[in-house]
């Protein structure tokens, strides 16, 4: 029991909350303004990229809703593991607590995936539908090319990969997205180094929980912020119109 | 007993340099904040004084036209980053735990952090003038002049990285004072009856912690465009430098109350104390405060108003402006009603404060007037906007911030300074600034932009510059006379008792300098004003005790104990921030501080606040 | 001291299954947020709809999983009473929201 004291964790306080706890917060509603700004500049610079390409040539909703779900599966393997450790059960708490940082890592495996997939975009026009269908503006730019040499099969094609230097939409994206990643990387160090703390006697005890409730609030922060780029960077973004 | 045992033993230094480098205590730290951002505002009066040279007359061709431009940029960012808001976080540190009755402030290693981060972006930014030139685009670094076409070398790069890396010290800070005000009040000290001074930090803390990120993405967005090519402001793929303008002030105007809340705060303290009267309107001060906090979002636009935002904007942050303007207002009033038939002791600390409300109402007037757009596109960028910023952060903040210095310099030594010196300083203070700053409005009004490095003779704008140039040498002298006037006090200054102002906050109820531990017991609180209060209480009320007996308590105080690791994560940044400036290899330099902060922090975060002693572990 | 105040008394935190639930509701939001997107004759609807559907699985997470439904210690100012954690973040969050539609607007993304 000393051992609480020592660690300042249940320090008589003004409020009651403990310290860190709330600096937490605080941190959060911070970093709320963070992600807000970054949301703010992919917003306002939405629609005006010189060109192409686009969210909806790039952007594959069932991929990225695979990879939501598995964020979202995270959160609740964290509020488990933060709810066996107060009820003194490691090892519950360390099978979940690894379930999350592999969930974590598989989150930002699908972000790697997707980014290179984006970098290296091919597009393949039919010269058949030119005129016919409607085609976005990467395609109109690659049908240039129809009833050239680079014509087979009454196909052209050509690698119009997005980066970040490519257009507008390219810098907000792969900023706002790169940094929620930089994000759960750094929540994924953080869990593994409770999960390795947890070995040492001591480390990880239910007393000191809190250790664990603050990556948690981490954890899910995290998770609201892909909650609301999932809404409104994918989702919106290949809707028409918006 | 399970302890998380750490092959590095605990600093137990009880002086000398590694004392500083490893202290935690708000004390001392607060006096590192202020000796250093004193240094540097020094720093930033010399440049300032090296541009009013070299435009004292027309034509004149003492300093290029480029050192020119990077003169203001530095005087710019030094003065509101490395030197106003670093001395209200001196404040902050030493003033704010006495005054709230606690012993030191919620995370102590991370306040020793707050400030050796903070010394790292003042070496990024400074040291920038030896690596092939300092910043040159402005304090608020418009894009595209920041673009790397307009602007390669790494002036621009040392600006940014010295930004974000202040921005850390003033978040970290911020949360620190946050939670400290909340959690570590005294018993009895409700929010209202926080001094004025801890409700102004407060506020500036909740504003500090929600804009810094703003311009953290901000400068991201620029670092990025210049070192890895991107479009945020690249005109040529659409990007729109408006943008920057918005981000930057959207930062930059809750920036403004930053700089000027905690003088508020300070002010309201000593006029209070000198007026041997409580504050006039408290509620209504505390919630001016507050009201100008909120509205300090909606009013950002003001600064852009002629870069042709339309009428239904320009609208709208006009009336914003106009508002905010209101319980500004209340203020003044209020201080004013402060001394009305109080019996005022015009001490040095009581006629800062004066000069600050005299001197800050004529800045807020002009400020006002910029409000309404049409007459601002006149004033846009003129030298009439430098005398404004000038009167509301020369006449307003360091005005106060004199004061604050005067009026705690005892506590926060144990000496009395040289009161008659400290008069002579204020009057020669008062006269020139005035000198200094007022035909800056002349010569705004006349047409002289603000930002050329020479004029031509023709122009009619030789008198009032010489005039200007005049008064900043006698400021300097001024300032000098502080300087003196602080450092033979604090080794040859009278003895101070603990109380020299009969003083109403609770930092007066302590000896002068204070102990380590502030506080013997922990006070109660019952009033507003409790110190002053006590002091008239006929019969002491029995004080409730809330744990332990009185008594054996400083025998049982346990000071949270010093630390290596907030100084190794701090190093990390500057190693790490000097990597992103000065890329070499693939940023190998940044790997490298990257790796000594992640050390510093794996080991902060297992060293615990104290090391369990012998027999503590029964006594809890 | 703190065995005695077990974190289930000490902050009526609920069991894994109410967890449990939360998860699964918001995997069902998930799905109808994908399957509502390839229906066409929703319309501009959509965005209203999507709206709506991911502030309700922002407040779940906020609520349940962050606990902040049940951390309602409060402060008092001028006679009213916030709770701090809440009005830690809630501060941020409707700060930047209002920064994100002022600059919406700003740059004509409604109007233009």
């Amino acid at each position: 029991m000393a051992q609480a004291t020592v660690h300042g964790e249940h320090e008589p306080t003004t409020t009651g909350l403990n310290h860190r706890k709330m600096l937490m917060w605080a941190f959060l509603g911070s970093d709320c303004m963070f992600f807000g700004t970054l949301i703010a500049t992919y917003l306002v610079y939405k629609n005006r990229s010189i060109a192409g390409p686009m969210p909806e040539d790039v952007f594959s909703i069932p991929v990225t809703t695979v990879s939501t779900f598995v964020l979202l599966m995270s959160s609740m393997s964290m509020v488990l593991a933060y709810a066996a450790l107060t009820r003194n059960s490691m090892k519950t708490f360390r099978i979940w607590l690894a379930s999350t940082a592999i969930l974590g890592m598989t989150f930002v495996g699908f972000q790697v995936f997707e980014f290179t997939v984006f970098a290296n975009h091919e597009v393949v026009v039919k010269c058949a539908d030119v005129g016919v269908v409607e085609l976005t503006s990467v395609e109109r730019k690659v049908a240039e090319k129809c009833g050239t040499a680079d014509e087979h099969d009454g196909k052209v094609e050509e690698t119009v990969g997005l980066t970040p230097r490519t257009n507008l939409f390219g810098s907000t994206f792969f900023t706002l997205t790169g940094f929620h990643g930089a994000h759960v990387s750094l929540g994924i160090v953080w869990l593994l180094s409770l999960f390795f703390l947890s070995f040492k006697k001591g480390g990880v005890t239910p007393e000191k929980n809190l250790d664990v409730d603050l990556a948690a609030l981490y954890w899910h922060f995290v998770d609201i912020v892909w909650i609301v780029i999932f809404t409104v960077v994918y989702l919106f973004g290949v809707f028409p119109g918006f | 007993m399970t302890t998380l045992t750490f092959p590095i033993p605990r600093p137990t230094h009880p002086t000398g340099i590694w004392n500083w480098l490893t202290t935690i205590d708000h004390k001392k730290i607060g006096v590192l904040y202020g000796v250093t951002a004193f240094i540097l505002f020094l720093s930033g009066g010399v440049e300032a004084l090296l541009m009013r040279i070299q435009l004292s007359g027309p034509g004149r061709e003492i300093i290029s036209a480029e050192i020119f431009n990077q003169l203001f940029t530095m005087h710019g960012t030094t003065m509101i980053f490395l030197a106003i808001m670093p001395l209200s976080a001196a404040f902050f540190n030493y003033v704010i735990p006495l005054q709230i009755g606690a012993r030191d402030v919620a995370f102590p290693r991370l306040n020793a952090f707050s400030y050796w981060t903070f010394l790292a972006g003042a070496i990024i930014l400074k040291i920038s003038w030896f690596t092939g030139g300092a910043t040159n685009a402005g304090w608020f670094g418009y894009a595209p002049l920041t673009s790397v076409q307009q602007n390669p070398g790494t002036g621009i790069d040392s600006w940014i990285i010295s930004l974000q890396v202040l921005g850390i010290a003033s978040l970290a800070a911020s949360f620190n004072f946050l939670v400290t005000i909340i959690n570590m009040r005294a018993p009895g000290m409700s929010f209202m009856r926080l001094p004025l001074f801890t409700w102004m930090t407060f506020i500036t803390n909740i504003l500090i912690v929600l804009a810094f990120p703003v311009i953290t993405v901000a400068l991201i967005e620029l670092y990025f465009d210049r070192s890895f090519a991107m479009n945020f402001f690249n005109v040529a793929k659409g990007g729109d430098p408006v943008l920057w303008q918005h981000l930057f002030w959207v930062f930059g105007h809750p920036e403004v109350y930053i700089l000027i809340l905690p003088a508020m705060g300070i002010v309201s303290e000593i006029i209070s104390t000198f007026s041997k009267k409580p504050l006039f309107g408290y509620p209504a001060m505390v919630l001016a405060g507050a009201i100008i906090a909120f509205m300090g979002w909606m009013v950002w636009s003001h600064h852009m108003f002629t870069v042709g935002l339309g009428p239904i904007p320009i609208t709208v942050f006009t009336i914003t402006t106009m508002a905010i303007a209101v319980p500004t207002g209340i203020k003044v009033f209020n201080w004013m009603g402060t001394m009305w038939n109080g019996s005022i002791d015009f001490k040095t600390p009581m006629l800062f404060a004066l000069g600050f409300v005299a001197m800050f109402t004529i800045g807020g007037i002009s400020g006002v007037m910029h409000s309404m757009a049409s007459s601002d596109a006149q004033q846009q960028d003129t030298y009439f906007i430098v005398a404004h910023i000038h009167y509301v952060l020369f006449g307003g903040a360091i005005f106060a911030i004199l004061a604050g210095i005067y009026y705690w310099f005892p506590k926060i030594t144990g000496r009395m300074y040289n009161e008659a010196l400290g008069k002579i300083t204020f009057w020669l203070t008062f006269i020139a600034f005035n000198i200094t700053f007022f035909p800056q409005h002349f010569l705004g009004m006349d047409g002289m932009p603000r930002r050329i490095y020479t004029y031509d003779p023709s122009m009619g704008w030789n008198l009032w510059n010489g005039v200007s140039t005049l008064g900043s040498i006698m400021l300097a002298i001024a300032m000098l006379m502080v300087v003196h006037n602080l450092a033979r006090s604090w080794r040859k200054g009278e003895p101070a008792s603990g109380d020299p102002w009969d003083g109403r906050t609770l930092e007066w109820s302590i000896a002068s300098p204070p102990p380590e531990y502030n506080f013997v017991e922990i006070p109660t609180v019952y009033d507003r004003d409790d110190w002053w209060a006590r002091k008239r209480r006929e019969v002491r009320r029995a004080v409730p005790v809330g744990g332990g007996s009185g008594d054996d308590e400083a025998h049982d105080i346990h000071l949270p104990q010093p630390s290596y690791w907030p100084f190794v994560v701090a190093c990390g940044l500057l190693i790490g921030g000097f990597g992103l400036v000065y890329p070499v290899g693939v940023y190998a330099i940044s790997i490298i501080g990257t790796l000594i902060g992640m050390i510093g922090v794996y080991a902060w975060s297992l060293e615990p606040v104290n090391e369990p002693e012998d027999g503590e572990s029964s006594a809890h | 001291m703190t065995q005695e105040h077990s974190e289930e008394v000490h902050t009526g935190h609920p069991t894994p299954l109410t967890y449990f639930k939360v998860a699964m509701i918001l995997s069902v939001i998930t799905a109808i947020e994908f399957g509502i997107f390839y229906v066409e004759w929703i319309g501009h609807a959509i965005i209203p709809i999507l709206t709506i559907l991911s502030v309700a699985k922002f407040m779940l997470v906020v609520m349940f999983y962050m606990h902040l439904r049940y951390d309602r210690v409060s402060i008092s100012i001028l006679g009213k009473d916030f709770p701090i954690f809440s009005l830690l973040f809630v501060g941020g969050l409707v700060v930047s929201a209002g920064v994100v539609f002022a600059l919406m607007g700003l740059f004509e993304f409604f109007t233009g």
